[in-house]
Order: C-alpha cells, then structure tokens, then sequence
C-alpha cells in the first residue's frame, strides 16, 4: 500500500537523467520538467495524502523489503507530507516563472536538470527516516544549488557561491561527525531507532555532544544566528527564480531537520538547551531584520528577511509546546510561499525597472497595479497582518509564547513584526508610491508567464489564510505527532 | 590504535580548521579536504577498531568481525566529498579568472555596501 512513497525521490531524479539527455532541446527539458512537477502535485494529492488518511497519520516503506533498524526506510508522517506538498506547489509556480525568465545568458539548458535534482534532494530529506540518508539528502540538494547559483557565470555569484559552498562543507562535515557519533553510541542510524536509545541515561553525555553537532549542521542550512553569515552573500547573486527556490525552500529544509532531530533524537532535554534555543532564535529574528532595515536593493532587503523569519520557526522549536509546534508548523507553509512570492515579485519589479535599486525605481502603483497589489498581499503577509496567513502563523506563535510565560522572546518578536512592516512599507513607498525618477526609461514589456507565476504563487498564499481552520488542524496534528514520538517510533519499526 | 586514529582525527580537524583560517582561496579548499578526512576518519573509528579483521561474515565468528556500515558510510561519504572538491576547485578557478585575486579578504564583489 505504501510502495509509491520513493516516487518523490526517483521521479525528479530520473527527470534530471531525461533533461540532460536533451541538453540541447529546451522545448523537450521545459516540457519533462513541467510534467514531473505537475506529476509530482499530483502524486501528492491523489495518492499521498488519501493514503496517509488510511494509514493513521504514518506510511512508511522499507527499501529492499529489510526490516526496519537496519535497512534504509523512507517515513512519511503529516509533517512530511505538509513540507512535501508545500514545495510541489512553490516548485511547481517557480518552474513556471523561471521557463519565462530565464535566457541564454543565465545558461537555461543547465538549470531544469539541476531544480529537478534539487527537487530530490529536498523531498528525500523530509521522506527519510534514518540519520545518514539525512546527511546524503542534504548533500544531494546542496550540489545542485552550488549549480544553480553560478548560472550564468557573473563575479558576484562566483564569490557568493565559494563561501556559501566552504560553509555548507563545514556544517557537512559536523553533521558527517554527528551522525558518526550517534553511531558509536547507539549501533543504529534509523531515527526511531535513536529516539529508543538516546532516552537511556547512560548515553545522555554522547546525546548531548551529538545535539550540538547537528545544531551547528542544521542551524548553518537554515542561517541561525552566529551561522547566517553566508546567506546574504549569496542569495540575492543568482538570476531570480535561483534567487526565490533558495530563499523560500532551502533554509525551511534545515529548520525540518531541527524540529525533526529535537523532537524525535532529543527530547530529553539537557538544562541548557531551551535557553540556548530561546537565545538563537531572538538573535536570529532581531539581527535579521535588522540587516534588511538597512538595506537598499529588494532581493537582498528579501535575503535578510529569509533569516529574520527563521528565528520564529526557532522559537516554536524552542517553546515546544503543543500550540508552538502548531503555530511553527503552520508558519512554515506560510512562509514558503509567502517568501517566495515576495522574491517572484521582486523579480517583476526589477523587469518592469530595469534596476533593482530601490532608490532608483518608482511610480509602480500607477503603471502595474496588478504588481502593486500582488506585493502588497504578500508583504502585509509577511509582517502578520490581519487576516492573512502571516498574522494567524505569529498569533499561534505569540499566544503560545505568553502561555509558557516567555515574555521577552514574545516581546522581540512582535518589535520584529514591526519592523518587518517598516521595512515592506519602505519597498511600498520607494518602489509603489513614490513618482518616477529621471533617467530611468522602464520597459513596458508584458511578461504573462511571469505575472502567472507570482500571482498563482500568492493566490496559494492567500488559500493558506483561507483555509486556515483546516490546515490549523493539520499542524496540531503535526504538531501531536512530533511532540509525542511514540506513534511514529511504532509505525517505524512495526512494535 | 584507538590513541593513534585519535590523534590523527585531531590533528586533521586542527590543521583542516587552520588552514580555513587563512586568507587564501587555495589554503580554505585545502583546510575543507583536510576537514572532511578527519571526519572520515572519526566515522571509520565509531565502528570499533580492532586490527586484522575483515568486515566479512563467514571468515571468522561474527564478535570478532568488524561492522561494516561505518565502512560503507564511508564510501558514500568519499564519493560526496571527491564530488565537492571537484566543484570547489573549478569554481575558485573561475572565480579566480574573474576577480584576479586569490585572497578572500578581496571577494567583496557579492557583499555589496
């Protein structure tokens, strides 16, 4: 019943094989990438979800028919399935936007193999179930965005890739020593596995060196605080649609491996860790906007923001409770799909600009309103005002931080929230209301793929806060799940 | 031999983490290798050293035998890291073409103002 769950996995992976072997068809790679996406959505909701309905909240397939500790096995539980769907959906409109955007000079024959096996790595890292598949997933996803990145080849990006790529090797090589570590305490690399293991006190000191291992591995992929450095540098180098996969997708795929390690692995707290994570998680929020209050150019205004956001996904982590989990769940769909509209939108200013210079840009509202209307959802979005997604992801949040009785996280977060709106209201103002300057002769080209692509992209945004009732249940439920282990430990392991 | 692969996983991680230290592109590509053997190695050491002994059923009784999954993680974890330095080294080669530079405190072209 559950033999279909690797087709997230080897699909995109045998699309990336078709792709390259019609490198020189651009018509043939557009259309097998656009069929394995749309395949994939599908997948997703046709069979996934009323599968993962029957089968109690959890699927599992064992690879090779080994029984569960020792072979390799691919789970999938409701927060799997939410992360999976969440990037069909945004993988799907960025496929869409990048066939419009993308030109020979952003060497477009290269990118569909490299999103299709970026595509792999980022699903197989929410469907495994073992510690070192983990590790390969992160690796597989990390190659084909160092491709990605340097498409087209310009100075910046080559710069901003060889650090991104130095720092991306470190945080590996932690995580190689963590896993390793986990290994010669416990004798397994399955997840559930270790969750049984790691709760025996005699191996609590190994646990906890483990836990900081992959902390630093993780929190470097998500841009947690001391570990955001790269992100920056990097994010805003590549052609846009590179710029919004990265930005939307890439880090949330660290933050899952977070909830899922501190969940599942180390559950038996050592007295430090909640301050440490309360701590990391306000200096993320606080130090990333911050950076973005600062800035004037709109995708690195956006990169910023990327970290800004991360640390209230920390914080759910680090206020573990049922409602916290919930509301991080939730703002992670939230998240994704808002950020990446933001950077598509970006992208649609810059063409109809030509700059991406916010000082040097003007007079939008009255030119594209449909432009200025699509940013102006998704930005309010973002800030969390009423009643779009971004207000009900930090009312979650908050509620269940003055609950817990954790006031000064609460209070940065909401003094983040404001400035998140003032930075926004500075892209409005500069970028919308403010009249043209002299000098700048913006082309009036109409790019229908790419105003398709941003406003279906926020349209799901905007479904999110639409149906928020019901994906609220979906995240307590996710949220049940990875505060409780046990259930998942049984469907793994068939106890 | 536990004390010897020890000290030469530190010894690896030290000097990988003191050549990332310095300035030039070429000496961080070298620190990174240096940095991902060492972990290799702590990895072969987490599955139990114990000299002359092959990862093989059938050669011996199976408590003398050594775990084979450290060695095949291993493997994986070379194939990923020759990937790496491969790129690593292409991209700092054209990133040395363009900026003409071979100091990191020079590649600001990306950070911006």
């Amino acid at each position: 019943m559950t033999q279909h769950l690797f087709l997230p996995i080897i699909g995109p992976l045998l699309g990336a094989v078709l792709c390259l072997a019609l490198r020189r068809r651009l018509q043939a790679q557009r259309l097998v990438s656009l069929v394995l996406t749309t395949g994939l959505v599908a997948y997703l909701g046709l069979v996934l979800w009323p599968d993962l309905g029957r089968g109690g909240g959890y699927l599992r397939l064992l690879l090779g028919s080994w029984p569960a500790p020792f072979g390799i096995v691919l789970v999938a539980d409701t927060l799997s399935a939410l992360m999976l769907s969440v990037t069909g959906v945004t993988a799907l409109c960025v496929l869409v936007y990048a066939i419009g955007w993308l030109g020979d000079a952003d060497q477009v024959d290269h990118f569909f193999p490299l999103y299709l096996v970026l595509l792999a790595g980022v699903n197989g890292a929410f469907l495994t179930g073992d510690i070192f598949n983990l590790f390969v997933c992160f690796e597989v996803l990390l190659v084909a965005s160092f491709g990605m990145l340097v498409l087209g080849g310009k100075h910046a990006q080559l710069e901003g890739a060889l650090k991104y790529l130095a720092i991306s090797q470190v945080a590996s090589a932690m995580l190689l020593v963590g896993a390793g570590l986990l290994y010669g305490t416990t004798g397994t690399l399955n997840m559930a596995d270790l969750s049984v293991r790691l709760a025996l006190p005699a191996v609590a000191p190994y646990a906890q060196v483990a836990a900081m291992l992959l902390l630093i591995a993780f929190g470097t992929k998500a841009a947690i605080f001391p570990l955001h450095f790269w992100l920056p540098a990097s994010y805003h180098t590549p052609p846009t649609p590179v710029s919004a996969i990265f930005g939307g997708l890439l880090t949330k795929v660290g933050v899952y491996a977070l909830y899922r390690s501190y969940s599942l692995l180390f559950a038996q707290q050592w007295p430090g860790q909640r301050p440490l994570l309360f701590v990391l998680a306000v200096c993320t929020m606080v130090v990333g906007v911050l950076g973005a209050v600062a800035q004037r150019e709109i995708k690195r205004l956006l990169s910023f923001h990327v970290i800004s956001q991360i640390g209230y996904l920390i914080l759910a982590l680090a206020l573990a409770t049922p409602l916290a989990m919930a509301a991080g769940v939730y703002f992670v769909l939230h998240i994704i799909l808002v950020k990446t509209a933001l950077f598509l939108v970006a992208g649609l200013i810059e063409r109809a600009t030509g700059t991406v210079d916010l000082y040097a840009c003007g007079g939008l509202l009255t030119r594209k309103p449909l432009l200025a209307g699509l940013f102006l959802v998704n930005a309010l979005s973002l800030a969390g005002m009423p009643p779009l997604s971004g207000f009900f992801a930090k009312y979650g949040l908050v509620l269940a931080g003055l609950q817990a009785q954790a006031y000064a996280p609460v209070a940065a977060a909401l003094a983040v929230s404001m400035l998140t709106l003032f930075s926004m209201v500075k892209i409005w103002i500069q970028g919308f209301m403010k009249r043209m300057p002299e000098g700048v002769y913006p082309q009036d080209a109409v790019e229908p793929l790419l105003s398709a692509a941003a406003t279906a992209l926020a349209a799901c945004a905007l479904a999110v806060a639409i149906a928020a009732g019901p994906l609220w249940n979906l995240a307590m439920q996710a949220a049940q799940q990875l505060l409780h282990p046990a259930g998942y430990i049984r469907a793994v392991l068939g106890g | 031999m536990v004390v010897l692969v020890a000290v030469l996983t530190g010894v690896l991680f030290a000097t990988g983490i003191y050549q990332m230290l310095k300035r030039s592109v070429l000496r961080l590509i070298i620190g990174l290798a240096l940095l991902g053997h060492g972990a290799n190695l702590f990895l072969f050491a987490m599955g139990g050293l114990r000299p002359g002994l092959a990862p093989i059923i059938g050669l011996g009784p199976t408590e003398q035998m050594v775990d084979p999954v450290p060695q095949a993680l291993i493997l994986t974890a070379i194939v990923i890291g020759l990937a790496m330095q491969a790129f690593v080294l292409v991209l700092s080669y054209r990133t040395h073409e363009e900026a003409g530079t071979d100091s990191l405190d020079e590649l600001k072209a990306a950070d911006g103002t």
